[in-house]
């Protein structure tokens, strides 16, 4: 019997292979490993059937909670996937490939990638992209880093209303270096103009803020642009790119490095990934972006064609000169980000982004109106908000996850003082139904 | 083919939104909007499949095609993984980061863990973080475990190096350089592996860590590797283990019992999982019990009860390498692949992975030079410098092989060979594949000898021919104009 996953040869074919080498054994080839220090056994259990195996999955997957109703997103976000998607990004022509580094045999992946950074740089408003970042965190990161090596300066500021998981990644990717970083402590859950004006001088590299930021807010950085420019310095925003079927597009705004999540693009929550990081920037500073580049040429017969570009700014090619270590990225899941922008297309990622907004802006009014209950944001916001409840925000949650819905992210962990703070989001998929149910719960949890 | 923008046409749509049920919000002020709308792709569901299906049909993969892509470990991914991954996709992260949500995700978290402790198993380390998001990123994290462990013994500003062989994969030194670390390259003897006298020169008490790919790039276990490291630790120096090779030693040698303190496992590479074109990966990092105190948050415990929690903050931890819990749907792939497989299967994988690669090596050795001619791990390295005395190139054969349906082997790389071509069966191809293989590199000698043209005309049957690289680069045309 022929047990072995996957690993096809026959007792006959294995001795006829040996003989071949001129070996009497398999376990002769690994005789370059010095015996003393040959491996103990394995303590990982026997192998079992794909029956099994799937069995076991389904189980795993049944000791977590089931039908949550999530108004949570601190970064990913529960929306409608086409099942186009699935279908698509499944063609195992595109899932068992790899980093096309051979064109002629890869133009399906190159030519999806380009037609993705050609999304990208239409969704920024921006002229250059990369074929994708890890996530939205590491994005973060890999902008600050190619805002360092374009000004030559040491320092970055932080707007506090970026995304602190996203802030915690920069910190840890630039703690060894000798780069300095500053955050401004947000003010109403918005960036405090004041406080950056008192930091932003000719040694700061670049000014990151996010928009929609955590507490939800929505803002117009055009003006603060200008301010950064005057001083050389970079502006990096991090972006959500649902909300940029309405909102004002990083080009416009005159930021110079866009980045952020794709998950919402397409890709299922998954426990937090894959996903995928964007990054896209004004072309001048093409040669200082991280990652695999895709550019348009032609064969030798003048055909169009696509190929990996720029490569010299890369690890293997430049090694330790490199514009960042990135290789493998999330290349599938950018495809998939892709198909979900072509899927809505021009109009309907308008129309999703104004649904999002609705069904939010009447969560908001829902449940402000509850005694007690505020919204701590005067500007306007996008499919989050930020409320002040009159009760502890942690209690509230923790209450609300037994009733099967996670009411939001509670401020406190994140924000000193805002233990009652609360952030809801609403995307297109929750109900009028559903938020009223959501009302009548929260409200009856307050009045305990 | 055309691109999907230019079969856009005004008005157009591939899916029906769900239609609203609340009020219409009042608009927001015009400072916030966008002038217009971003000028996506208008497109039918039909024109939409047609169109991606069609570019698949234009891509080589491990389903259509033998990928013997060296380094990348190219091996079938079972269908049933997929199945996997889906049973978790409605699952927020959040979720688990909510006071009191880690009761709400025991499946979940229960997995990572597991998997965690079987990756600690197969390495020898003690414990596993599963955060790093490829194998680069794993490198990165790795390296900056290292970093806060000697800054926090009061040597960071000592310790300003890394060594890594000129053989390493190019990320090793550019993630130790973005993790703030200067180079020490270290050439390669004669021997197949990083020169020990020139490596024991280049030891100081300023190197930080020592990284190492075992088997390395070339494919050859480095005998000297505990003598390494024992150099290594006698500097305060540790030693970095680039896992991108570890489906060459399944259960037959333990990274950390051979002196290894932290390493990076790629789970697309040696557990299965797809490469979908260039990512999504997965890089957990495994490390020995001195460096746990670094590892990344949220960092996932089994308590009294056996429930799965979040630690607390813990001020020593590195941080956060990536916003949630790493790329979670490509570790269920990962550990459904592990459970199939079995202590039994996974030692099977690393004996026939190393059983293909040396048969190929024997079988082409005849026609191909061999710099390295000794037993090999799970991939051989030639060089086509016979074949140049031709005029002819390891990227000439590489297109002769796009056209007879084989995607190529690794070419250029590692740097150290000449014209280097590295190639990887993976234990998942059959003999008749491989037999198939070798004879059309046997044909793709001759040819360099009968009629070198040829091969520099190659590829003819793919889409496209040979094209100007130079021409993408001067004019870095990266995004469409219209």
């Amino acid at each position: 019997m022929n047990d072995s996953h996957y690993c096809p040869h026959t007792p006959e074919e294995i001795g006829e292979m040996l003989t071949a080498i001129g070996v009497a054994s398999v376990e002769e080839l690994f005789a370059p490993i010095p015996a003393e220090l040959r491996a103990k056994a394995l303590t990982i259990p026997s192998g079992i059937s794909e029956f099994e195996t799937l069995a076991r999955m389904q189980a795993i997957a049944g000791e977590n909670a089931q039908g949550m109703t999530n108004y949570i997103g601190g970064g990913f976000y529960d929306h409608i996937i086409p099942t186009v998607i699935d279908h698509l990004s499944g063609r195992a022509e595109f899932y068992t490939a790899y980093t096309p580094y051979q064109p002629e045999c890869s133009q399906g992946t190159l030519q999806a990638l380009f037609e993705y950074q050609t999304a990208i740089c239409r969704l920024t408003g921006l002229d250059v992209s990369n074929a994708s970042l890890y996530d939205g965190g590491t994005a973060c990161a890999e902008a600050a880093m190619m805002a360092l090596r374009v000004t030559g300066r040491k320092k970055i500021i932080v707007d506090g209303c970026v995304n602190p998981f996203s802030r915690q990644v920069l910190k840890t990717y630039l703690f060894n270096l000798d780069v300095e970083i500053v955050e401004i402590a947000p003010v109403k859950g918005m960036l405090d103009r004041a406080g950056l004006a008192g930091v932003l001088d000719e040694t700061v590299a670049a000014v990151l803020v996010q928009n929609p930021n955590f507490f939800g807010t929505v803002d117009d950085f055009s003006a603060l642009a200008g301010q950064v420019h005057a001083l050389g310095a970079l502006l990096i925003a991090s972006v959500y790119p649902i909300s940029l079927g309405i909102l004002k597009s990083p080009g416009e705004m005159g930021v110079d490095i866009a980045i952020g999540d794709g998950q919402s693009l397409g890709n299922p929550l998954s426990f937090g990934g894959p996903s995928f990081g964007f990054i896209a920037a004004r072309k001048s500073f093409i040669r200082n972006m991280p990652g695999r580049i895709v550019g348009e040429t032609v064969d030798r017969n003048g055909k169009r064609g696509f190929v990996l570009t720029l490569q010299a700014r890369e690890q293997h090619i430049k090694r330790h000169k490199a514009t960042s270590n990135i290789c493998s990225n999330q290349g599938l899941c950018a495809l998939r980000g892709l198909i979900f922008l072509s899927s809505v297309g021009r109009q309907g990622l308008a129309d999703l982004a104004r649904l999002n907004r609705d069904k939010a802006e009447y969560a908001k009014a829902r449940l402000s109106r509850i005694p007690g209950v505020t919204v701590l944001q005067s500007a306007p916001t996008f499919n989050e908000f930020t409320l002040c409840l009159p009760a502890s925000a942690e209690t509230v949650v923790t209450g609300m996850l037994k009733e099967g819905i996670a009411a939001g992210v509670p401020l406190g962990p994140y924000y000193e003082g805002s233990d009652n703070c609360l952030v809801v989001t609403v995307t297109e998929k929750r109900s009028k139904k559903e938020i009223d149910h959501f009302a009548r719960l929260l409200e009856a949890a307050l009045c305990n | 083919m055309q691109l999907i923008y230019e079969k856009s046409v005004p008005g157009r749509r591939g899916v029906r939104l769900p239609a609203s049920d609340v009020p219409s919000a009042a608009a927001l002020p015009a400072s916030l909007l966008r002038s217009e709308p971003a000028a996506l792709a208008e497109v039918s569901e039909l024109d939409l499949v047609r169109h991606f299906t069609n570019l698949s049909r234009r891509n080589f993969s491990v389903d259509t095609n033998f990928y013997p892509l060296g380094s990348c470990t190219m091996k079938y991914n079972a269908k049933v993984l997929e199945n996997a991954a889906v049973l978790f996709a409605p699952f927020h992260p959040m979720t688990a980061l909510l006071p009191g949500g880690t009761e709400f995700c025991q499946g979940t978290l229960g997995m990572l863990h597991d998997l965690g402790g079987m990756l600690a198993d197969i390495t020898g380390m003690d414990e596993v973080t599963t955060q790093p998001l490829a194998g680069a990123h794993g490198e990165m994290t790795g390296i900056l475990l290292v970093a806060a462990y000697h800054a926090a013994r009061g040597n960071k500003a000592k310790k300003k190096y890394v060594v890594v062989p000129d053989s390493s994969h190019g990320t090793n030194p550019a993630s130790a350089a973005i993790a703030g670390y200067e180079i020490i390259t270290v050439p390669t003897a004669p021997y197949g592996d990083m020169d020990l006298e020139l490596f024991k020169k280049a030891m100081t008490d300023e190197v930080a860590a020592v990284m190492m790919t075992c088997p390395n790039t070339l494919g050859l276990f480095n005998p000297h590797i505990k003598e390494i490291s024992d150099i290594a630790h006698s500097h305060d120096a540790l030693m970095y283990y680039d896992g991108a090779n570890l489906n060459a030693i399944m259960g037959k040698v333990k990274p950390g019992d051979v002196g290894f303190d932290v390493i990076h496992v790629n789970l697309h590479k040696t557990f299965g999982t797809p490469h979908g074109g260039g990512g999504p990966g997965s890089g957990p990092v495994g490390v020995k019990k001195g460096l746990i105190p670094f590892l990344p948050q949220p960092r996932i415990l089994k308590d009294d009860q056996g429930r799965f929690q979040l630690e607390g903050k813990r001020p020593t931890s590195i941080g956060r390498t990536a916003n949630f819990f790493g790329n979670f749907g490509v570790m269920v792939k990962a550990y459904a692949y592990m459970i199939m497989l079995g202590r039994e299967g996974l030692v099977r994988v690393s004996e026939q992975a190393v059983l293909n690669a040396n048969y190929i090596k024997e079988r082409l050795k005849p026609y191909y030079d061999l710099p390295y001619d000794m037993t090999c791990m799970h991939e051989c390295v030639f060089s086509a410098s016979r074949q140049l005395a031709h005029g002819v190139h390891a990227i000439d054969i590489a297109k002769f092989l796009i056209d007879r349906g084989y995607h190529p082997p690794t070419v250029y790389f590692p740097m150290i060979v000449k014209e280097a071509i590295m190639i990887e069966p993976t234990e998942t191809e059959s003999k008749a594949t491989m037999d198939a293989f070798i004879e059309v590199m046997i044909e793709a000698a001759k040819t360099a000898e009968t009629d070198p043209q040829a091969l520099h005309d190659a590829p003819l049957t793919m889409p496209i021919s040979r094209l100007d690289e130079t021409k993408a680069a001067r004019e870095q045309n990266v995004c469409c104009q219209w």
